[in-house]
This record gives structure tokens, sequence and C-alpha cells, in this order.
């Protein structure tokens, strides 16, 4: 048995149609059977609202008197693209205002102007024969744009994978706040309910579908920015009216330490045609698995922690390397269950019909890392290989006076076979002077926590390291922890030097 | 209830805290405290009915004393669920009802704020 999408859509316009959450399914596939379930269900609804960073719209401002060619342009005091030509632009969600940084951005913007407020546009302008005017300040209400249309580059990420840390201190990423020691899983996603992971080989999502963008009726453009859907991680492009949009389904939000981002609610009705598609809509939390990647890892290489389902991760904890760790999730489930309710009474009450795609959706498609014709500066590009060390039995007057030889202020300290084993300062040495004790040697002062480099890192990694630590040196050491060089804030000047600024 | 104490420790270094727990006989919870060389806070929990005392007596002591009527507060028309700050608090005080709803159990709540700043929408709120 099979329906056809004029069967589906005639059904949706008499009132006849049965539709149901993509989260219903599974059950009614289990009671009913497949065929059953086919035979029953016309429309499964989706829905996910999570941050969705990839977002932003289109404004047409219409032209003032005497007009401007607008080339730099402000919305509340956020950039938006002024390449456009004379009085569209494009604002994007995570440009951060350039006087409260990441309290208010793009996305506040959008929000803003969907909440009925008012927004200040600014814009400057060189000046030509045909657009004289050279600056402009006006505010603005949605309803004052000619055309404000949201375009989403990337949205509904088939799943993400979710975040943890193995370090000894808290990072702020794009996956929220993440405790030292693995003291947290953050995830995103709304498992079940996601449109891709109910469509997974895109039979039905692609060019020209009917969506729920932020509460107002919109479409998939296409593919989306980095789609990924062989190994899981399809994207879309989608596009909406912003007067039609309700703060209930968009929310501008900040994430501690990364910056501005875009709270979207998506939803994606699908139509119940055959069997694959009963199969597909079918799918469980337990049935989509991601990794928990280490975000200590400062590559676009993170390692896996280990794999897990939505099931788990909704479950609130998890165990990782034995212990019990606490789940928590920066998208909102109860939010993508509000925006499958919604799309549902939509198509129940006929407001929205289903459409196949105009054109269909590359599923085999394979995201490629960025192709780079230059290497950034390493650190073996600008260490300092002439490094003074000391032995770790020395006395501490041998220091003092190698400090003062070399004209140094750290001096990376090595054992008997030549491994570092810990580090002095010019400080440290004072300080052993200044307070004289039982110390002699200068084990006695070291530290022995050393932070160091490796000569293959960006130097951009290791200034991170400078900052993170609040120190002014980096021991570089090999794979067996000796010493090759040393890296100081006095090397960073090299950079400066022109050539890897070309 | 909770109360938030800040005391100067110039003169003489006096234990405030152990004075009032030997004076008034209230045995006093401290949940969080910040001291150094010069000055200290503490969160303290008592109980209800001897807040007034507990409070007295420290102010007399030369503390100042802040009451603490709510801790961490959420602002729904700004939550939307995600339960970011599930994970992040030490102490438990988030949990998802049935509904994925956000609830939470302030009195569970020792004010360390870092719900405040992990909370993408700017939804919670601590009093000091």
């Amino acid at each position: 048995m099979h329906k056809t999408i004029s069967q589906i859509n005639e059904r949706i316009r008499d009132g006849s149609a049965r539709v149901v959450t993509a989260e219903e399914m599974p059950a009614i596939v289990s009671e009913l059977g497949e065929q059953g379930a086919l035979k029953e269900v016309d429309v499964v609804t989706t829905g996910t609202f999570g941050a969705m960073c990839s977002s932003g719209a289109f404004f047409n401002f219409g032209h003032a008197e005497p007009p401007i060619r607008m080339e730099r342009i402000w919305l509340n005091n956020v950039e938006a693209y002024g390449g456009l030509a004379a009085v569209d632009t494009y604002i994007g969600a995570t440009q951060q205002s350039d006087t409260r940084e990441d309290e208010y951005g793009g996305a506040h913007v959008l929000e803003d102007l969907v909440a009925g407020k008012s927004v200040e546009l600014r814009a400057s302008s060189r000046g030509t024969d045909c657009y004289p005017r050279r600056t402009i300040t006006t505010e603005l209400l949605l309803e004052n744009l000619n055309q404000a249309i949201m375009c989403n580059p990337r949205n509904a990420y088939q799943r993400y994978n979710a975040a943890t840390n193995t370090t000894d201190r808290t990072l702020h990423t794009y996956m929220g706040t993440l405790l030292p020691g693995c003291g947290n899983v953050s995830y995103s996603g709304a498992g079940l309910l996601n449109p891709i992971s109910n469509d997974p080989h895109l039979r039905l999502i692609g060019s020209g579908v009917p969506i729920f963008l932020c509460g107002a009726q919109g479409m998939v453009i296409g593919e989306g920015t980095q789609h990924s859907p062989a190994g899981g991680f399809g994207t879309l492009m989608v596009t909406g009216d912003l007067k039609h949009m309700s703060q209930e389904y968009m929310r501008a939000a900040t994430m501690t330490g990364y910056g501005v981002t875009l709270y979207v609610g998506l939803g994606i009705p699908l139509p119940v045609l055959d069997i694959d598609v009963v199969r597909a809509t079918a799918v469980r939390n337990e049935d989509i698995s991601v990794d928990i990647l280490d975000y200590a890892v400062p590559s676009r290489n993170r390692p896996v922690i280990r794999k897990v389902n939505y099931a788990e991760l909704r479950s609130g904890s998890i165990e990782l390397n034995g212990e019990e760790v606490k789940t928590s999730s920066l998208s909102s489930f109860r939010k993508a269950r509000q925006v499958a309710e919604e799309l549902k009474g939509w198509v129940e009450q006929g407001k929205m019909q289903l459409a196949l795609p105009t054109r269909p959706i590359d599923a085999k498609n394979v995201s490629r890392p960025m192709h780079q014709s230059t290497q950034g500066p390493r650190v073996l590009d600008i260490m300092d290989r002439q490094v003074v060390s000391i032995h770790e039995d020395e006395e501490i007057k041998t220091a003092a006076k190698k400090l003062l030889k070399g004209e140094t202020n750290h001096l990376p300290v090595i054992n008997g076979t030549g491994v570092l084993v810990g580090i002095v300062t010019t400080f440290d040495i004072s300080k052993a002077v200044a307070n004289p004790g039982k110390a002699h040697l200068v084990k006695d002062i070291m530290k022995t926590k050393v932070i160091t480099a490796k000569p293959e890192e960006a130097v951009d990694i290791a200034v991170q390291k400078l900052e993170q630590y609040n120190i002014s040196a980096l021991p570089v050491v090999d794979a067996d922890h000796r010493v090759l060089g040393i890296l100081t804030a006095m090397n960073l000047g090299k950079l400066f030097g022109g050539r890897w600024l070309k | 209830m909770k109360l938030l104490v800040n005391f100067s420790r110039g003169k003489g270094r006096k234990p405030i805290i152990a004075q009032v727990v030997r004076d008034t006989g209230v045995l006093i919870n401290v949940e969080r405290a910040v001291i150094d060389s010069s000055e200290g806070e503490a969160l303290i929990d008592v109980p209800d009915d001897q807040c007034k005392l507990v409070s007295d007596t420290m102010i007399s002591l030369g503390a100042r004393v802040h009451i603490l009527e709510h801790s961490v507060s959420l602002d729904e028309s700004e939550c939307v669920d995600c339960g970011a700050c599930i994970s992040i608090c030490p102490r438990e005080v988030f949990s998802f009802d049935p509904e994925w709803k956000l609830s939470l159990d302030e009195k569970r709540c020792v004010l360390c704020g870092k719900c405040v700043d992990a909370c993408p929408s700017h939804a919670l709120t601590t009093p000091v």
C-alpha cells in the first residue's frame, strides 16, 4: 500500500487527515504494526528548538530622501552586511554589538523586531551622483521594512555530538559551560523529534517543502551549509517571513565566553506515503547515537570519549570512566514538542498543506575540512632554541647565575636523564633569597607542574595557554619530555616581523 | 532561612561564627564561605524561628547581615526550558518536571552563581 501526496492533501483540506507528532509515532507503530500505521497516519510532524548560530535575515529598508547607497550599516549598533546594493542588508545572528559585546547581537535585533520593539538603523556611504546622501539614522519597526526575510544557511542539524571536558578548568564553549574533570556532559538536539532523523534518506525533505520556522510558515531552500548526511550530520537551509514570526519560537541567547546565538524553533511535517516513511518516523531516542567529544583538545579532531544515544543523554546522567556524570541539554525538548504540536494543529486545521521536494537534497554528501594552502606559524618557527636549563640538584645560587648570564627569566629544570621536571623563575629565586630557609637546591623551589608546548603546535594554541595560565613562558618539549626550546612572550614579537602577516 | 554575613577581620580576628553558635546555642550550617586575611563572607543557613536572634547577635559582633528572602530566581518569561543549568549546579537545585519544564528547589541553593553564567537566556539571577 502507498498513498500519494495529493491524497494526503485532500484529507488535510477536508479535515480528515490523521496527524501525529514524531514522538507519538513509535508507540503507534508498535501497536498497529507498520501496515496498520501506514493506513492510520497521514502526517508526522517533527520539531526542534535549539541554538542555531548560522541564522539571520535579509532586510529592505526602502529609499530615503535624498537617497543613500548604504555601505556600512548598523542596527542597534550591531553591524550588518553592506555589500548588497543601496538599501538591502543581511544581519547575522552571531554578530556582536559594537558597544555591548556579547550582551547584545544580531539575534537580539531579530528578537526585538519580532517583539514589536523599534530598532535604530545607522548607515554611512561615500555618496554618489545617484545616491548623494552620506549618512542616515532612523528608528524602525518591523512593519516599516519592505521585506524582512529570515534566511538561515545552516539549521536543523540531524543530531549533534555531545561535549565534555577533561581539563582541570571550566571551559566556555558553544556547547555551554563544561565543568572540569568531566564534571558534566552537555548535548543538543531533539532526538526522536528531529526533522532529518525522521527522514534520514532525505526522501521527503528538500527544496520547496513547507516548514514551521519560528512560528511562521517557511520553506526549505535546500541543503544547509556543512551538510554531511553520510555521517549522520545533515543540515538544512531554510527561509521564512520574519513578519509572521513569534518570540515564543525564536530567542536570542548568549553562551558565556563564546558569544551571541539564536534559538530557532523549526518543524517539518512529513507525509506518510509508504512503509519506508513509517519505518523512518518510528525512530526512537535509543536509535540515534552521538559521540561525546572532549573539548579539552582545541582541534577540529576532538577525541571521542564514548558513544551514547539520546535516550541515555535525556535520562539526566550517564556513566563516564566508571563515574556517574550529569547530562544537560542546550536545546529545549519542551519547546521542540511545542513546535511539533503547533505544526500538528496547523495541518489538522488545513492551514498548511504538504509538498514533495521540487529538487532533492543529496543524502550522501560528506563535508570536508578547510583546504589550507598556508599553515599558520607553529611553535618551532618562533621558539628560542638557545634555551638555558638547569639540573634539579644544582644550588639555587647557580640558578641565579644562569638566569643572569642567560638574560632570561625562566629556567627549565631537568633531571639526570634530561627530562623536564620543573621550572624556576626569577621570582622563585628572589623569594628563596628574601626568605632564606631550608631550601638550597633548585628542586626545593621549582614548580613541578609545568605547562609546556609542542614544537608542531600552532602558535595560537600556545598563546592561549600563556593567557589561560597567566604565565610568560612555555618550555617546548618533544614526545619524551626533553626540552627543545622555550617560547616566551618576547618570541611572539617575531610574528610582527611581517613573515606571517602577508 | 539563609543569611549572608560579611565581616572584617581587622579587630583581633574574632571568631564571629563560633561565638554566635556559643552565645545563642543555634547550630549554624555554613554553606559557603570565602575568608581572606582582611575580610570574610559566609552564607549560613539557620532555622527560620532563630533567624532574628542569630542576625542580631552577628550584628552586635560587628558583622553585616543580609537576610536572603530568595535564593536563585528564575524569570519564566526568559527561560526556554533548555536545562543547561541542570548539570552545572553542584546542589541539584534544577530538574525537569514530567512535561520537561524546568523546576527549581530553591532551598537547596547556596548562591554559588554558576547557573547564572551558564544560562544562555539570562533567565537566572541571584540576590547578591
